[in-house]
């Protein structure tokens, strides 16, 4: 039975290997969608340009203006003339931000008033519409702080200290790659996977399959290994990519990293071939891919956190394989993840995998009859 | 003679029989009708609900050493926070294991010298704040929101010691076209973009490579009807199909999820013809140059679909993208469809960003029709 097993799995490697084509299928695009989701997937905001409104002809007005050319998150700054100008300048996208600071400013403060400057937002992009005017606080605050020490107020003695943990730097791509070593292994397995029933069924070779001496339950292990295999091949190359290629620290187990890997492709595997047993043709078999891979990436927690979604949708989220290997991908490169915290994310892993596997076998067993 | 000539004009009635066949093969594939009606109504749920920018509560720790009043204080600044869930602890190792679990996203420590350095003027009084750097964007709102509630308590402190007030100047913001900062108002008009590309380039892209694989292409060009007329029957049904999703989509953003429209339907069919045009050019062109379905699906999802979450700058700031990707997303459709659905939605028709959407659109579709046209009728001269 296992020589049986072995030789449908090294015909399944061949049907994907064997032509030059489809190798690079599988090759190039994780690691074309490594490095642009790498360089590009960031939320970082930097070099978004602004204008900067000045009606005011003080010299508090010239300092604060100088505060923004002076900080590294402003280096495109457009000044404008006049407060006609800001409407078409926030509505033709020039900018996103613009900082007004009217004629009252500096004689306010010398008059030792209060004041205020006016910040216009643009809200079709309210995300770096946010980190922007979170930067202008803080630059406003220094501001205040620097005039109150300038007007002789001694600075309170206390003070915070903020500190990352495991990413000190907050580097975007100690995110990302760690991400992307399980999102990516994860669709190389699917493609595998979803045609491995549907193909030879639209190719008529399924019937050949069927009438050879292989029972069910072989073909079934025979189509789910080389799904295995490749998500685990491409797990190890995305893994070293990142190590030595992109220089993410990995701080955890490799065996324990390699075992989660196995659990969570056979998962996949069970998922691909669920779909595969489904569909009557290839076209079939790569939408019903879609439709079960954008929920996983969208869910899974990779593109947004998931405390952000309302807690009726957070159940729904249990079921994805790949919310689990996230933790563990990213827990074992950048956290050291010691082995329980692992294991209590592998284990609905397994349940899924045994699901999805029987339920292929079930659905394949009845399109037999 | 007479062959040849009819050959070249495109005949209504050929084409006409060209289309009915392909549109009966959509309608009655269940796959297609999963792709452009359920996948849609499914992704545009997924992005109203699951994909959020918006933080309502972080889980974070809070390390409380010091119990005396001042120190008391300054926790229930943190406790009080509406961003903040705070789950207090008396020793940080309490917390460590939180934090590398992902159960808390960081936590605050007020040491138990606090108040003691707080009391004597030449000490300061630290407060550290620890964020988890594996979700970066999540430990800067830890970090945003930790120094809004420490700003807060220090102000209450300035009152309550009767300090003097000096005049400071406060910020005040107003966000155009999205008063809450609804993420949402955003994200959907991405979704949109993903939606059309599915329908356009992905879908296209397998029908036309499906027909080189069985070999029924070669029995197509084999009939008296053109290439031209070929590839405008498989392209029609396709762009019908687009725009009624594209109906589907814009209605239920807008009846469903609550998003504004402040555009004109006209303008909003004149950007999504530019932008589907360009979407079938692509999958027409995927299709003429891999022939193999699952090479298409390949291609399609790398050059399609993947630029237009990535590089389309409804999700991810394209200025602040390596200055040669920034170059990239001039070529990707998805970026100007973006760009003016975003402002159709949330401010209305601003024609000069329209035009300078549209134009782009257009050139890059025709240079896409251009390459399949010219690979098919190499093929067919072979």
């Amino acid at each position: 039975m296992i020589n049986r097993i072995l030789s449908l799995i090294w015909k399944e490697l061949l049907a994907v290997l064997r032509d030059r084509r489809s190798r690079i299928s599988i090759l190039l695009p994780p690691l074309i969608q490594l490095l642009i989701f790498t360089e590009a997937a960031t939320l970082d905001v930097k070099n978004v340009p602004i204008g900067i409104l000045n009606r005011d002809n003080g010299e508090q007005g010239f300092e604060l203006t100088q505060r923004f050319h002076g900080t590294p998150f402003f280096n495109r700054i457009v000044y404008l003339k006049g407060v006609e100008e800001i409407g078409p300048f926030i509505d033709n996208q020039k900018g996103v931000m613009v900082v007004s600071i009217d004629e009252q400013f500096s004689r306010n403060l010398d008059h030792n008033q209060s004041t205020a400057i006016q910040v216009i937002l643009d809200g079709r992009k309210s995300n770096t519409a946010q980190i922007l005017s979170g930067y202008t606080i803080s630059i406003i605050e220094q501001f205040n702080k620097d005039y109150a020490f300038k007007a002789g107020l001694k600075p309170p003695n206390t003070q915070i200290f903020p500190r990352f943990w495991y990413n000190p730097n907050l580097l975007y791509y100690w995110y990302n790659i760690p991400s992307l070593v399980a999102t990516l292994s994860m669709l190389a397995c699917l493609v595998v996977t979803t045609q491995a029933i549907a193909r030879e069924r639209e190719l008529g070779t399924f019937d050949q399959l069927l009438v050879s001496p292989l029972t069910p339950f072989e073909i079934l292990m025979g189509k789910a290994l080389p799904g295995v295999l490749i998500g685990m091949l491409e797990g190890a190359f995305l893994l070293a990519m990142g190590i030595w290629g992109f220089q993410v620290p990995f701080t955890g187990s490799l065996a324990l990293f390699f075992l989660s890997q196995f659990i969570f492709v056979t998962a996949i595997s069970g998922v691909g071939l669920f779909i595969s047993s489904l569909s009557a043709t290839q076209q079939q078999a790569m939408l019903g891919t879609f439709v079960f891979m954008l929920p996983s990436v969208l869910l899974a927690g990779f593109a947004t956190p998931i405390e952000n979604m309302p807690s009726w949708l957070q159940p729904f989220t249990y079921i994805i394989p790949l919310r689990y290997m996230l933790v563990i991908s990213k827990g074992i490169f950048l956290k050291a993840m010691p082995a329980d915290i692992v294991f209590h994310n592998i284990w609905p892993m397994i349940l899924i995998a045994l699901f999805t596997l029987a339920s292929a076998g079930f659905f394949f067993r009845k399109r037999l009859q | 003679m007479t062959q040849k000539t009819r050959n070249d004009k495109p005949q209504w009635r050929r084409l006409r029989a060209l289309i009915v066949k392909e549109s009966l093969q959509i309608i009655r594939d269940p796959s297609t009708i999963l792709i452009s009606v359920v996948l849609p109504i499914l992704l545009l749920f997924l992005y109203a609900y699951g994909v959020s920018l918006d933080l309502n509560h972080l889980r974070i720790g809070l390390v409380l050493e010091d119990t005396a009043p001042a120190a008391r204080n300054l926790a229930e600044s943190f406790t009080d926070s509406r961003y903040f869930d705070v789950k207090i602890a008396r020793d940080r190792r309490e917390l460590t294991h939180d934090i590398t679990s992902g159960a808390i996203r960081g936590f605050v420590v007020i040491p138990s010298y606090f108040t003691e350095f707080l009391d004597r003027k030449e000490t300061i009084a630290p407060i550290q704040v620890i964020g988890d750097g594996s979700e970066p964007n999540t430990a800067n709102f830890v970090n945003n929101y930790a120094q809004g509630a420490f700003a807060n308590w220090m102000q209450q402190e300035k009152v309550s010691k009767g300090l003097r007030e000096l005049p400071r100047v406060d910020v005040e913001q107003r966000v155009w076209y999205n008063e809450q900062l609804e993420s949402r108002y955003f994200l959907l008009s991405g979704a949109l973009a993903i939606i059309m590309t599915l329908i356009g380039t992905l879908l296209t892209a397998l029908v036309v490579s499906r027909e080189w694989e069985r070999g029924t292409m070669e029995a197509l060009i084999a009939t008296p009807v053109s290439i031209g007329e070929i590839v405008l029957g498989k392209v029609i049904p396709y762009f019908i199909l687009g725009l009624i999703s594209m109906a589907l989509c814009v209605t239920l953003s807008v009846f469903v999820y609550g998003l504004p429209f402040r555009g004109s339907l006209g303008a909003l069919g004149l950007v999504s013809t530019a932008f589907l045009f360009c979407a079938l050019a692509l999958g027409l062109m995927i299709s003429t140059l891999s022939k193999s379905q699952i090479l298409s699906y390949q291609i399609a999802t790398v050059t399609g679909f993947l630029p237009a979450y990535i590089l389309s700058g409804f999700l991810f700031e394209i200025y602040s993208m390596p200055y040669w990707i920034q170059i990239l997303t001039y070529f990707i459709p998805a970026r100007y469809f973006v760009q003016s659905l975003q402002t159709l939605f949330l401010v209305g028709d601003v024609w000069p960003l329209i035009l300078r959407d549209i134009v782009p659109m257009l050139l890059i579709g025709l240079l896409f029709f251009w390459i399949a046209g010219h690979k098919t009728v190499k093929r067919l001269d072979g």
